[in-house]
């Protein structure tokens, strides 16, 4: 009977766990055996240079830069996400009529490619010409046409990178936003208003928001997390016809085209990746503990 | 100068299609016992209808090896850097190199031997990038230029004559700079990523020098440079135009009365305008300055993976020194681009008239080629900052300190490897 347990147990994990292993425990320690290495073209090298790949890519300003743009891309698309999706999950709780179908319509986005709606973001919504949807509607004021993702100053880009995501992940976040909600006690409410809250921001700030802390913690450290990978829109909104972005790039679109793209320096983007998986594993460990990620809402 | 075509649309439907490109399971190879010697062979995507069947049509007429010809649309150069490092990579493929890292590393095979005796007939601008030490290890294929484009009409409404200096070129992209008409369009990014190395040519200097230091630790580089930011900051350049640098749409649709694009947009541009339009080099600048244009060209190589490198070899010879008349079909038939055989070239009567016959000249007379030893990483820290120049308004002369820095050290890497 136990051996038959066994059995089972590897039938149907065991592909998982090859796989796993396969294709990302091995890249994982090759990598990290790479960034020892001077491996320009190879997988298999030879020169061993000791720590100099993260001392060269601690120095690379590229790279530096490149953490700062993530830390700017954050401080932006976080609150501002976790600020759309609790209000369209608060709105949509709040409909007597249509529930599904507001849930389903602002839910469709996150169902989009990010590869997809960076084109269309780029080359219809926020082109630089004079019949651009965005220019469209300026020139209507009479505004001259912006080159939205060609200005670094002021960095227009922002507003492209930034309103791309949030049409796309808003409604991702506001589904687990919903589901929380509707697991707040009804009692509490009506207890609320017992003792006197009025509905609306009291009731907001001290039932609702307090209620919601599981949920909210939970979002927060997937839109770091989601914010640490970003790759696909950054990519294809500011790569010039060869596939270079000359500004604008967080860590990912920086070492990807170090690794993979013409520089296939694979030791020293090995490096940088080993670097910034450092990086998010402490930000994600101190951010749970700070913030409490599976504390129960009793010893909160 | 690495010649991008037009085949990325966009870069990210270029991944897409390079990962439904990569998927494909027939390498050509497996099955090796039976019927002969089989051989695989990659090219990038060309967007001229016919090409494709054009590299079937010649592989197919190949007897001494059955060749499989795998058209890869998508990122091409990641492609086959990922694939040389694999034994499932081609055996004979086009690269846009290949690159330094590449030779030192021993991942393409020496081909000097597949060129003897005609060595000489092969274009030296486009061959000299592809020798390293005297060894040759890419058989170009065809030239590709770059070069400005101008709509004679709306120079003419704006009484400006075609430019001949960069600070002509300033004040006649402000001239022609209209409420709905930009004067210039240099790519989407304001120059930096196409332009690269071109106004350090045309200010009289180079990015490597012969004894493999950075070509452009000058004053005039900086004051050059400084220009660029001046037609950035006048505003009188195209930005955000649906398509890039290397697409005329924007050309064609009246967005600009001039871009920079490459001569395979050529026959596009006649087709739409008739005569009205004409092709200028890179105009020089300062009192060493000249003219100049960028050239370069696809080659064929031999994977040092490949399980068939003789028969690999012996067909690239066969292609690519042999069938000259595949050669010329190749350059002109389909696409737009000078043969890599000077007597090829000069044979071509699509190439003897007009704009045609002005890019040739160009090409022969003011090209330039990047060099092997422009590695990537020095492209991207000059690009860089180049971008900074343009965009940010940086100070030329500190960026371009800290690029020769850079360059310098980079060169020294490349040049102490064995």
């Amino acid at each position: 009977m136990r051996r038959r347990r066994a059995f089972w147990f590897w039938v149907f994990v065991g592909p998982f766990a090859a796989g796993l292993a396969l294709f990302t425990y091995v890249p994982l320690v090759w990598s990290v055996g790479l960034s020892f290495f001077d491996a320009h073209n190879t997988v298999t090298p030879t020169d061993f240079v000791g720590l100099d790949n993260y001392r060269a890519m601690l120095r690379d300003s590229a790279f530096t830069g490149s953490l700062r743009t993530f830390l700017v891309f954050t401080a932006f698309i976080v609150p501002v996400t976790f600020a759309l999706s609790l209000a369209l999950a608060l709105m949509v709780n709040r409909v007597r009529r249509a529930q599904a179908f507001f849930r389903s319509v602002f839910f469709l986005p996150a169902a989009c490619s990010y590869v997809v709606a960076a084109l269309i973001w780029k080359m219809s919504l926020f082109n630089g010409v004079r019949f651009g949807l965005a220019n469209t509607v300026l020139g209507w004021f009479g505004t001259d046409p912006v080159a939205w993702l060609s200005t670094t100053r002021p960095p227009w880009y922002w507003l492209v990178i930034v309103t791309v995501r949030l049409w796309l992940q808003a409604g991702f976040y506001m589904i687990l936003f919903l589901a929380g909600l509707q697991r707040i006690d009804p009692v509490l409410y009506e207890a609320a208003a017992v003792d006197g809250a009025r509905p609306g921001w009291t009731v907001l700030r001290h039932i609702t928001l307090p209620q919601l802390r599981a949920t909210s913690v939970a979002v927060v450290l997937l839109l770091v997390i989601n914010a640490f990978q970003a790759f696909d829109e950054f990519y294809n909104l500011l790569s010039d016809a060869r596939g270079y972005p000359p500004y604008a790039r967080p860590p990912l679109v920086y070492l990807y085209y170090t690794a993979l793209g013409q520089g296939q320096n694979l030791g020293l983007g090995s490096a940088g990746a080993v670097i910034l998986a450092l990086i998010i594993a402490i930000v994600t460990v101190g951010q749970a503990r700070w913030l409490g990620l599976g504390r129960s809402a009793a010893d909160g | 100068m690495t010649i991008s075509r037009r085949t990325l649309l966009g870069a990210g439907a270029g991944i897409g299609a390079g990962v439904l490109g990569g998927c494909g399971s027939n390498t050509g190879r497996g099955g090796g016992s039976s019927g002969g010697t089989r051989l695989t062979q990659w090219y990038h995507q060309y967007g001229e209808a016919g090409t494709e069947q054009a590299v079937e049509r010649y592989a197919a007429a190949y007897e001494k090896a059955h060749v499989t010809v795998q058209w890869r649309p998508g990122n091409y150069d990641q492609q086959t850097a990922a694939a040389l490092l694999t034994d499932s990579g081609p055996d004979v493929f086009e690269v846009n190199g290949p690159s330094l890292d590449q030779i030192q590393g021993g991942q393409v095979e020496d081909l000097t031997a597949l060129l003897d005796g005609v060595r000489d007939d092969f274009n030296p601008a486009v061959l000299a990038p592809k020798t390293y030490r005297g060894k040759v290890y890419g058989i170009p294929q065809t030239i590709d230029m770059q070069m400005l484009y101008y709509r004679k009409s709306m120079l003419r409404d704006a009484g400006v004559r075609p430019p001949r200096t960069l600070d002509e070129l300033v004040d006649a992209a402000k001239e022609l700079t209209r409420n709905k008409v930009k004067g210039l369009f240099l790519g989407n990014d304001g120059g930096a990523g196409v332009l690269g190395g071109t106004p350090l040519y045309a200010a009289g200097l180079r990015l490597v020098t012969d004894d493999g230091k950075a070509g452009f630790d000058d004053p005039a580089a900086a004051r050059t440079l400084g220009k660029l930011r001046e037609l950035y900051a006048g505003k009188t350049l195209l930005l955000g135009a649906p398509t890039d640098w290397s697409d005329p749409s924007a050309f064609l649709q009246g967005l600009t009365a001039m871009q920079w694009s490459g001569l395979w947009a050529l026959p596009q541009v006649r087709k739409e305008l008739g005569d009205d339009f004409g092709v200028l080099p890179f105009p020089g600048d300062g009192s060493h300055g000249k003219p100049t244009v960028p050239v370069g060209a696809y080659g064929a190589a031999v994977s040092a993976r490949s399980k068939e490198k003789e028969a690999a070899k012996a067909y690239v010879k066969w292609l690519w020194v042999e069938r000259t008349d595949y050669q010329e079909d190749f350059a002109l038939g389909y696409g737009f681009h000078i043969p890599a055989r000077i007597s090829l070239a000069k044979k071509a009567a699509k190439l003897r008239t007009g704009a045609a016959a002005d890019a040739v000249g160009f090409a022969t007379e003011h090209g330039y080629a990047q060099p092997l030893l422009w590695t990537p990483a020095a492209q991207t820290a000059y690009q860089d900052a180049l971008s900074r120049i343009i965009k940010d308004g940086a100070s030329p002369e500190s960026e371009l300190r800290g690029v020769v820095r850079k360059v310098s050290a980079e060169l020294d890497r490349v040049q102490h490897k064995s």
